[in-house]
């Protein structure tokens, strides 16, 4: 589904991504973990196209869309959808869930008809419902925020979703949630996941296979259980080593 | 439970914070009782705005008065009653007042932030905020001071105490300022330190770090600790006992095995059951239905029944009391294993 191949690309001297490849299998979630600064970030704006790799490429379903233009990256936006870890931050204040949701169809689809239609399928589809559709993201709690903006994502049938940290900023009540949300989506939908996060144990639950980042570099890649119990390199050793205990010693 | 020997260095009975807001009155903490003993880690554990960090920020007196409000029937701090003398409020209660707080804050009470850039000044070097709290709480004279803020530095686990000392905070490494952050709060030799998520803001890695230097640090000086947090790990790595908070009520609170083992209350095992672990597989998690309730529109009676599998017509009716000696909860139908 997503392969990208030697990606690097640099912010002055930082190496914020240093040659890095890996590829996803269409229905997997490949995880990618690390710690601040890591360059997990970094990969997914690349993999959006919202940041240009000096080397490398991005290949989706077959096709090279790294340095495509505006123009001729318009189709793989529809595709590929992403979903940010700040809902409060990533929803226009001032538009209700029902203008949020709209917008995709407006630009991709415009003149489709049964907008009211669609739109009330995409948040009964996240656990809302036809009431929540006038309200605006001030008036919803952060797990029914992060809902929308996994509608929003929904919005165009897309294959492929790159999930930033997106349950960072929630309680674990309201995690659980979200992550069992995901799971239905692609267990329903067929949806390729892209999930960047620096919380093992979320990875671990999400993950088939992961891959782990230092100082951009990807320092270990392969099936989730491998990585995570029996990992070969060190730093990822260090990382499992780090977190705190299940329960009581 | 009213009978209490000298030997807790906080004592606090029936705690209840108010914010005055343009919405109304919110009651954000509503009547925690809670006390820690020296050499003692309490854990203070619950979600966003369930009260942990209005109970720690009223206990260090920093809440403003208005649009803040802090009434509790009891304060001791290492048998001193800091309410004495304090005015009488709504219910029975005594007006907790920022000047009582102050008088014991540094020198007998300390904090750790979440944030360790918001607790330094940008302005001044590392050392100065050391030296400053070690000449006024411990009447030391200059240059004893600052001989002994280089050896918190070193103490803390700074590499080149000499040449940190003269760095200022945005030269630092979030864990580095932690660190400093840490030496800070523990150089007037307190005898209680709140420590408000003191790693959240920190990589997985550094707060090991950071974690194994607050415990080793606990150990040397038996310190009493109130650690707040929202990680249930956290609290197995670093706690003797766990007080589990819900809309601004402790609704649970054990020695650190038995609720990790046991949990009585639904919210507790709730809990535990949403939390994803590494070894935990991917089957689906058990989330908790809804949402917690803003301080502004608390549950009637048990605040938690409303997403409680447990509920009955008694949860909305009756607020349940904790019980229990030393594993209490307030359920009035809790789990038993």
């Amino acid at each position: 589904m997503l392969a990208v191949k030697n990606l690097a690309v640099a912010f002055g001297a930082l190496r914020a991504v240093d040659e890095v490849s890996f590829e996803i299998s269409r229905g997997d979630t490949f995880a990618l973990v690390g710690e601040s600064g890591s360059g997990k970030s970094t990969m997914a704006r690349l993999v959006m196209g919202l940041l240009q790799p000096e080397n490398g490429e991005v290949v989706f379903d077959g096709q090279r869309i790294d340095h495509l233009d505006e123009r001729a990256r318009r189709p793989f936006r529809r595709r590929m959808q992403m979903v940010f870890q700040d809902p409060g931050g990533s929803l226009n204040p001032r538009r209700t869930v029902r203008e949020t949701l709209c917008e995709p169809f407006v630009i991709h689809q415009p003149g489709q008809r049964d907008l009211d239609e669609k739109v009330l399928a995409l948040v009964s589809r996240v656990g809302l419902s036809g009431e929540h559709l006038d309200r605006y993201p001030h008036e919803f709690s952060g797990g029914q925020r992060q809902r929308i903006s996994i509608a929003r994502a929904l919005a165009l049938n897309p294959e492929f979703i790159v999930l930033d940290e997106p349950t960072s900023a929630l309680d674990v009540s309201v995690q659980a949630q979200i992550l069992n949300l995901l799971q239905d989506l692609q267990r329903d939908l067929g949806l390729t996941y892209l999930f960047i996060s620096h919380d093992i144990a979320v990875v671990a639950h999400l993950s088939d296979h992961v891959g782990v980042m230092r100082q951009g570099r990807l320092v270990e890649v392969g099936p989730a259980d491998q990585v995570l119990h029996a990992p070969s390199d060190p730093y990822t050793r260090a990382l499992l080593d780090s977190i705190p205990p299940e329960r009581p010693g | 439970m009213s009978d209490y020997s000298g030997d807790y260095v906080l004592e606090l009975r029936d705690l209840h914070v108010y914010f005055h807001t343009l919405g109304g009155r919110v009651h954000a903490v509503r009547g925690v009782d809670l006390e820690v003993r020296p050499g003692e880690t309490l854990g203070l554990v619950g979600e966003t705005g369930c009260g942990k960090s209005a109970t720690a920020s009223a206990l260090m007196g920093l809440i403003a008065e208005p649009p803040g409000e802090v009434l509790a029937s009891r304060l001791h701090f290492r048998g001193k009653d800091l309410l004495a003398g304090a005015a009488s409020g709504r219910d029975r209660l005594r007006r907790l007042s920022a000047t009582a707080v102050a008088e014991v804050r540094g020198g007998g009470i300390s904090m750790i932030f979440q944030d360790p850039s918001a607790a330094l000044n940008p302005v001044f070097s590392v050392v100065d905020p050391i030296r400053a709290v070690l000449r006024h709480h411990l009447m030391l004279d200059a240059p004893r001071a600052q001989t002994r803020a280089l050896e918190w530095l070193a103490h803390v686990g700074l590499p080149d105490p000499e040449a940190v000392a003269g760095k200022y905070p945005h030269q630092l490494s979030g864990g580095m300022k932690q660190r400093v952050a840490i030496a800070m709060a523990l150089a007037p030799e307190p005898a209680l330190v709140l420590a408000d998520e003191p790693t959240t803001a920190l990589d997985v890695t550094v707060q090991a770090q950071v974690l194994a230097l607050l415990r080793g640090l606990q150990e040397e000086t038996r310190i009493g600790l109130l650690f707040i947090t929202h990680d249930l790990g956290i609290v197995a790595e670093m706690c003797h006992r766990v007080a589990v908070m819900y809309a601004g009520r402790v609704v649970e609170e054990a020695p650190v095995k038995e609720l990790f083992e046991a949990p009585r209350h639904p919210y507790t095992r709730g809990l535990f059951a949403a939390r994803p672990t590494l070894h935990g597989g991917r089957e689906r998690l058990a989330a908790i239905p809804g949402a917690v309730p803003p301080p502004s529109a608390i549950p009637s009676g048990c605040p938690f029944h409303p997403r409680c599998p447990r509920a009955q017509a008694k949860c909305a009716a009756q607020m349940p009391v904790l019980e229990g000696d030393p594993h209490r909860a307030a359920c009035f139908f809790p789990v038993t294993s």
